[in-house]
């Protein structure tokens, strides 16, 4: 039976939203604190530290996505553990933002000028005092504006998280297309809330980087 | 844990995956080829055509940038039909992925013209060259050097995007694995494994670019 694509077909997608939102949200956060760790092990002195962050970038930047997500989905089933769609999705975007966000933090730290460190190091000042009031205060002002970029693409990449059954806002589409055949509809609305959350993001994103590029230009 | 690992039903299935890794190449390259020719002429009509072909052009980018791959291939999978164009899924992928990666070309392409200075073609015509050899030294080189790095992580990104295709059951390399998953319910070896051979292959094309970058732009940039 198809039925009518209507208010309630229309509450249905909009209300899946929240967990597109929540799902990122985890994601983000989670990969804040993990890319904070991937990036200091990344430019750590110690070679073993610095190589394995180094490998686990790579892992995460050299393949799909889905296929991470699989591989946490599937992964902990062999653990005879049975797992829920979104701690499955949770784990892996969580590590997926980590090791781009530690990329792109690793790339913002070392963008600090070298004088600054060698400044502290002249005032006495020890790693970690150095990292938290010199260097890494600096290196968040530059970090601003591709960590927004990157949001919006893990915003993105949570909608992967429909095809291991998480009922977020794709997921939530496809089965409102199942019910109406109404594709045209459907996922036309979906896209546009999509759009309506990562766009804003993308302008401010967009404005930062090009106040900044004014600032270094000066 | 005592799960035992079981590699043998995937790799009894080599042939199905090289086949599947195949495809998987065909539409990363044929989506890339295709969508830097539409890119070209698109960064033409946004930087050079009518006003409202440059509205239409800049709403384009920001909408595919802006949300999901997997949504924009069920648009076209599932939407298009009712309008009457039918593809078959193969062909959808290419039609998503083209569509996909024009938008975020056009965006490189125009950033690397607009890096270029005018007096830069102004001094090639100074020294009396051709437009022919303006456009090659002048514009084209260093606008190839300063999108190059872009592109070609581009490319990889887009190389990987190819594996959610397998959503409409085109047959590249993540299908073949949801093929044999189906058959023999051994998923996480065949991911695994799967995985690997995206793996292999993006690291390869990351090394390829790299030697390519060092042999075709190792001119100095200044004195």
């Amino acid at each position: 039976m198809i039925r009518e694509f209507g208010t309630g077909e229309i509450t249905f997608i909009l209300l899946a939203v929240r967990w597109t939102l929540v799902l990122s949200a985890i994601a983000f956060a989670g990969g804040a604190v993990g890319g904070l760790l991937v990036a200091m092990a990344r430019i750590s002195p110690n070679r073993w530290l610095a190589g394995s962050a180094m490998v686990f970038i790579r892992f995460f930047q050299g393949t799909p996505p889905l296929m991470q997500l699989f591989l946490v989905f599937f992964g902990i089933t062999i653990f005879g553990i049975d797992v829920a769609p979104l701690t499955a999705a949770a784990i892996a975007l969580t590590l997926h933002a980590s090791a781009f966000l530690g990329e792109i933090w690793r790339g913002c730290i070392q963008a600090v000028p070298s004088g600054q460190t060698e400044a502290s190091w002249a005032l006495g000042l020890r790693y970690g005092m150095r990292m938290r009031h010199i260097v890494l205060p600096q290196a968040a002002r530059i970090a601003v504006a591709p960590t927004v970029g990157f949001l919006v693409q893990l915003i993105k990449v949570t909608s992967l998280a429909s095809i291991i059954g998480f009922v977020e806002l794709t997921r939530a589409g496809q089965i409102i297309n199942n019910a109406t055949y109404e594709p045209f509809l459907v996922f036309g609305l979906v896209a546009l809330v999509y759009f309506a959350i990562c766009w804003p993001l993308s302008l401010v994103a967009r404005r930062m980087e090009r106040r900044f590029a004014r600032i270094a230009a000066r | 844990m005592n799960y035992d690992f079981d590699f043998a039903p995937v790799f009894a299935r080599w042939p199905d995956l090289l086949s599947g890794a195949w495809v998987t190449l065909q539409l990363s390259f044929g989506a890339m080829a295709i969508g830097l020719v539409v890119a070209v002429l698109g960064v033409w009509g946004r930087t050079a055509g009518p006003k409202p072909l440059q509205w239409l052009i800049a709403a384009y980018v920001e909408i595919i940038r802006n949300t999901p791959f997997i949504v924009q291939i069920f648009f076209i999978f599932f939407g298009l039909p009712s309008l009457g164009i039918r593809f078959s899924p193969n062909a959808a992928a290419l039609v998503a992925l083209v569509i996909n990666v024009t938008a975020y070309a056009i965006e490189i392409l125009r950033a690397g013209i607009e890096a270029i200075p005018k007096g830069q073609t102004e001094a090639g015509t100074a020294l009396a060259m051709s437009r022919l050899q303006i456009f090659r030294h002048v514009v084209f080189m260093p606008a190839l050097r300063t999108v190059y790095p872009a592109l070609t992580s581009q490319f990889i990104f887009l190389f990987l995007s190819t594996s959610v295709v397998s959503v409409i059951s085109a047959n590249d390399l993540t299908a073949t694995g949801n093929d044999i998953n189906a058959q023999t319910f051994a998923s996480f070896e065949i991911y695994l494994v799967i995985t690997v051979i995206y793996l292999v292959m993006s690291l390869g094309f990351s090394a390829l670019f790299a030697t390519i970058h060092r042999i075709a732009f190792s001119y100095p940039l200044s004195r």
